[in-house]
């Protein structure tokens, strides 16, 4: 029987739903438990975040002064002694995780599933690769199986859990080479779009960073997260952690609006989990509507403003 | 100071990936073959570093069939100083991958390694992570911009939340993100005077590097295809199609 420790990944107090998503990719396993790993200076409240989620059999806590910040160099020596006893060890392929899970794999001396995007069975996986292109099944030999979830593949797990949660003491030295100096987050009061269950995108066609203000009035009046095609953000018209794609944010909300977005395979790559994708580009023939549920041609600037109208 | 740049062959980015009838893997006999896209930006890091006078040698290295020695010379054209190529026909996977650069770092004792943040063949996104553990030194992924001053080096990462800042002292690893640079273009001079520049080679079998047990892939398949779904008129009608769905 399988026993999964989950690394959680939390930020100013808060656990990420990474971490629910990671708990129902641990459940398809059938495990015996899955427990997981608060790493923080002061980690009550994020621990009894993690406790609420449905399917928890414990939630650790590490409390150092030094897991202040998410350092993997710090963290994967504590990661990779907490391994001990587990079967698998799951962090979410965001980039905390993407940072984070290879050092530890690393440090146990073996290999990891990297975007782990379905459960065969407790050694076999399947992942992407060639940006999505092809997916392949891979099964992990003898040993501790290490692995990133794809975090777009799976839903978060529901709340009502009620996990214990224990202190844990690991004797481990921590390195000081390694320092973190600051986060410039980009600060918004919309949904995050990694987590929205509405997400709007503008592309290149918006033609300049005011532009955008009729994708964000579109958003708002959704209750939209506000997202990108890189060529918006090469162009400078947003900042980079807008970026929608396979090189930056991989999405799967509800309901995806593409807005002036041509539809090039990185950007594909990042929606095509999302329920329903709307098209509005005035090129008819875009790849976009090859793959949107719903397609409108013609001018984003009468259209879109039309659009919010029409919602009331 | 010495660099040392993974600079690993891929299938171009502008192929269209294609699973073989027999479901073993992806087609690439006859396909376009180019340097891995992130380890360009990192070797053009690694350039513009020793055009700062940061950096005193750029070295390249790359795990490959003997065929890869054109690759190299590419590299090399771009403008580092010497190229390693570890000679093998086995597909290398990435722990075993660092493995062998750890060798490489033994002998060459680099102040910086650059490598780019995945390959984007089998997207990985671990190899640079896992060489910094095995060499038990700092790591800063997702690089788009470093500083270097003396013994440390600040890196601005591109993480999910926004920008973060870290300072690592050197030697570490640094993976590249898209946004670092812009590779420059290799002029034709620079194809003759790479001619005459250091390649050296070692087949893997006398690197003295235990290959670690690797994931085995046992089936290949194209993703499932979202299929195109019906063009509506105008504004009106998409939205009464969302108010069907419950969306809006």
């Amino acid at each position: 029987m399988s026993k999964i420790l989950i690394v959680a990944e939390h930020l100013n107090g808060q656990l990420n739903a990474s971490t629910a998503k990671c708990v129902t990719a641990a459940g398809k396993l059938s495990p015996e438990a899955i427990d997981i790993l608060v790493l923080a200076a002061d980690a009550a409240g994020i621990a009894a975040q993690a406790a609420q989620i449905a399917g928890v059999s414990r939630v650790l806590t590490v409390e150092r002064a030094e897991n202040a910040q998410s350092l993997s160099a710090v963290l994967a020596p504590q990661v990779a002694k907490a391994a001990a006893g587990y079967s698998h060890v799951f962090g979410p392929s965001t980039t905390f995780g993407k940072d984070l899970m290879p050092r530890v794999a690393a440090l146990l001396g073996v290999p990891q599933v990297s975007d782990l995007m379905e459960v065969v069975d407790a050694q076999t996986f399947k992942r992407p690769v060639y940006a999505g292109n092809a997916i392949v099944t891979v099964s992990a030999p003898a040993g501790a199986i290490v692995a990133t979830v794809r975090t777009a593949s799976f839903p978060a797990a529901a709340e009502g859990g009620g996990a214990s949660v224990e202190a844990l003491s690991l004797d481990v030295a921590l390195p000081t080479h390694t320092r973190f100096v600051e986060l410039k987050a980009g600060k918004s009061d919309r949904p995050d779009l990694q987590t929205a269950s509405r997400v709007v995108s503008g592309g290149r066609a918006l033609g300049s960073a005011d532009s955008f203000r009729i994708i964000y009035s579109l958003a708002d009046k959704l209750g939209a997260g506000v997202g990108a095609s890189r060529a918006a953000v090469d162009a400078g018209y947003v900042p980079n952690d807008m970026q929608v794609g396979q090189t930056g944010k991989i999405i799967a909300p509800e309901l995806y609006i593409a807005i002036g977005i041509s539809g090039a395979i990185q950007h594909l790559t990042g929606i095509k989990d999302a329920g329903t994708i709307v098209a509005i580009n005035k090129d008819a023939e875009a790849p976009i509507f090859e793959i949107a549920d719903f397609g409108l041609v013609g001018d984003l600037f009468t259209l879109v403003p039309e659009l919010e109208a029409a919602l009331g | 100071m010495k660099i040392l740049v993974g600079y690993k062959r891929v299938v171009d980015y502008n192929v269209r990936i294609q699973v073989k009838p027999d479901s073993s893997g992806v087609v690439t006999e006859g396909v376009k073959l180019s340097p891995n896209p992130f380890d360009e930006i990192a070797l053009e890091e690694a350039l513009r570093l020793r055009e700062k006078g940061i950096a005193s040698e750029v070295v390249v290295a790359t795990i490959a069939p003997a065929d890869a020695q054109a690759h190299l010379r590419n590299g090399l054209a771009m403008g580092a100083n010497r190229a390693i190529h570890v000679v093998t026909d086995e597909v290398v996977q990435p722990l075993t991958a660092a493995r062998i650069l750890l060798k490489l770092i033994e002998k060459e004792q680099p102040g910086l390694v650059l490598l780019g943040k995945q390959a984007i063949d089998d997207d990985a996104n671990q190899t640079g992570q896992m060489l910094a553990a095995l060499w038990d030194r700092p790591q800063a992924t997702f690089a788009s911009e470093i500083v270097v001053d003396g013994q440390v080096a600040r890196v601005t990462r591109e993480v999910d939340a926004g920008l973060e800042t870290i300072e690592i002292d050197l030697p570490a690893v640094v993976t590249t993100d898209l946004r670092l640079n812009e590779p420059r273009f290799i002029k034709l001079p620079d194809i003759m005077k790479a001619k005459s520049k250091p390649l050296e080679t070692i087949a893997l079998a006398d690197l003295g590097v235990e290959a670690a047990a690797g994931l085995t892939a046992s089936h290949y398949a194209a993703p499932a295809k979202r299929s195109k779904g019906v063009m509506v008129k105008d504004v009106a009608e998409l939205v009464a199609a969302l108010k069907a769905k419950g969306l809006v």
